[in-house]
């Protein structure tokens, strides 16, 4: 289990770093998610099976999809790269990037220090556990997270709903990425189609 | 031979096992792409392909041999990577789901306690195969088909998962032995009747059958995600669609109807004849429904699936509580 655990989390580190590193939007993705089926496996490792699942599950499964439909529609390509090397000076990242490694080597010093050893391959919690725990203690934390959902889903509801009213009477050939009702749907194909012909034709 | 303990021999057969279901699963497959056609054809009153062998059972070798040798095409401009990747993810995430699945008291790869959760993980992953395929293309009727595809996910994920937690509180567990040792007095399809509706819905879209079949559409995408596929490429999305039926199939039996549990015959037979009418029906589905709009396909699964599974998990719990005993 320990080496399955290091394995992974390498895997995580690398595949991360590979997110920071990528030109290519869609290959960063690709590694991203790589990245979160990696931490899954520890979490599969350090005998958390449930919360690997769900975090494959929520986060590979479904945000990344998201993600992944939202990247692959923009259709990026050189100028983005150039644009993006134009931006990310040196004297851009260095100072955040040395403030980060001062606390990466703070967590590590007390990661060192701290007595951390056979925590791995101990009891594995079931479903059942994570469960009990959730609506016992942490009841009250799972109904402000509930809250804040429904606030989320509400706001993101009225936010479709005006636009998707306003689009009744306005002009057709302003697209619409709002999936909220199948005329905004049908208009933002349209304008896909439109967009990835005139690209055709220019290449 | 004292290197043959009893350990090494449960290894063995538990290598033998998954290697056994693994090769049923691709077997079942491709030998489902000649029986759907004859079906079909039986069902819209034509012929399917009788030429090949006795009632065309070796059309399967015909279009392997088509497949394997067909010229392994990747277009210029699309994206290696991801091109190459598309169709080893749609064929892989599903092949695993089968790990999962008791199939008999004594057959089955994996016993895991979260076990139908991996099925969700997997189906999950899946998704990927369509996007990158229909991405890497560099093909706008791929993108549009991936594009579908997404959006489709997105509004079916959410009320699949639901449509089983009703099946997960009642046998308490999610993994599927005891789903299916739950099952010994009365089938889930009964006490769960609406789950069973609603996952049969996202079974079929797990799979990208018809009348989920957006993201291929060959009438208006001239098949979708994967237009610019060829050879063996195009044939592991090919065999991976039926593969999903055979696994979507297999879930339903386990889930809803009592896995291998039946009278007089042996728990072997009532399995693979359980999954054989699932498998059936999805056939008969493709032959028997139009292609419905796409818009339609995702409001149909926000505005009646979803609450449909909310209100059977609601009343579910509540029979749950009211039933069990006081402090239980």
């Amino acid at each position: 289990m320990e080496i399955a655990f290091y394995l992974s989390a390498v895997v995580a580190v690398l595949a991360t770093l590979g997110v920071v590193t990528g030109r290519h939007p869609v290959h960063a993705l690709l590694y991203l998610i790589v990245s979160l089926i990696a931490v899954a496996m520890v979490f599969f490792a350090l005998g958390a099976p449930f919360a690997g699942a769900l975090e494959i599950i929520v986060y590979a499964g479904a945000i990344m999809v998201l993600f992944v439909f939202v990247v692959m529609m923009l259709n990026l390509g050189e100028a983005a790269a150039q644009q993006e090397r134009a931006w990310l000076r040196l004297s851009t990242w260095l100072g955040p990037a040395i403030l980060s490694g001062v606390l990466l080597l703070v967590l590590l010093v007390t990661l060192i220090g701290a007595d951390v050893g056979g925590r791995i391959g101990g009891e594995t919690l079931t479903a059942k556990a994570v469960g009990t725990l959730l609506f016992g203690p942490y009841l009250i934390v799972v109904e402000l997270a509930a809250m804040l959902l429904l606030a989320a889903l509400v706001a993101a509801s009225h936010l479709g709903r005006s636009e998707a009213h306003d689009e009744s009477h306005a002009v057709r050939q302003v697209p619409s990425k709002r999936t909220a009702d199948g005329r905004g749907r049908a208009a933002s194909e349209r304008a896909l189609g439109d967009d990835t012909s005139s690209e055709e034709n220019s290449r | 031979m004292s290197w043959w303990t009893p350990q090494v021999e449960a290894i063995a057969f538990a290598l033998f096992q998954a290697l056994v279901i693994l090769i049923a699963a691709v077997g079942a497959g491709a030998l489902l792409t000649m029986v759907e056609r004859r079906l079909l054809g039986l069902w819209q009153d034509r012929y399917g392909p009788n030429r090949v062998g006795p009632f065309g059972v070796l059309q399967i070798l015909a279009d392997m041999l088509k497949i394997l040798f067909k010229e392994d095409w990747i277009p210029p401009f699309a994206d290696r990577t991801f091109f190459v990747l598309a169709p080893a993810i749609a064929m892989a995430s599903l092949l695993l789901s089968f790990m999962i699945i008791p199939i008999t008291p004594s057959w089955g790869v994996a016993d895991l306690h979260i076990g139908l959760l991996f099925f969700f993980a997997m189906a999950g992953i899946n998704v990927y195969a369509v996007l990158f395929g229909g991405w890497s293309s560099g093909n706008k009727y791929a993108l549009l088909g991936a594009m579908r595809a997404s959006a489709q996910t997105l509004s079916y994920e959410v009320f699949m998962g639901l449509s089983l937690m009703g099946v997960v509180a009642m046998a308490g567990s999610f993994n599927m032995r005891e789903i299916v040792a739950a099952q010994d007095t009365i089938w889930f399809i009964v006490p769960q009747f609406f789950g069973f509706c609603t996952f049969l819905v996202a079974g079929i879209a797990v799979t990208h059958r018809h009348p989920f079949d957006q993201p291929e559409a060959e009438q208006e995408l001239a098949d979708g995600y994967h237009v610019e596929y060829s050879g063996m490429k195009w044939g592991m999305f090919f065999i991976g669609e039926y593969v999903g039926i055979v696994l979507v199939s297999a879930l339903m039996v386990t889930l809803f109807l009592g896995g291998w549990h039946g009278p007089w015959l042996p728990p072997i037979v009532w399995f693979l004849l359980k999954t054989t009418i699932f498998v059936g029906f999805f056939v008969l589905l493709r032959a028997a429904l139009p292609r419905p709009r796409y818009d339609a396909v995702m409001s149909f699964g926000w505005k009646i699936c979803l609450p449909l599974t909310l209100i059977n998990l609601l009343l579910t719990g509540a029979l749950i509580l009211i039933f069990s005993p006081a402090g239980g």
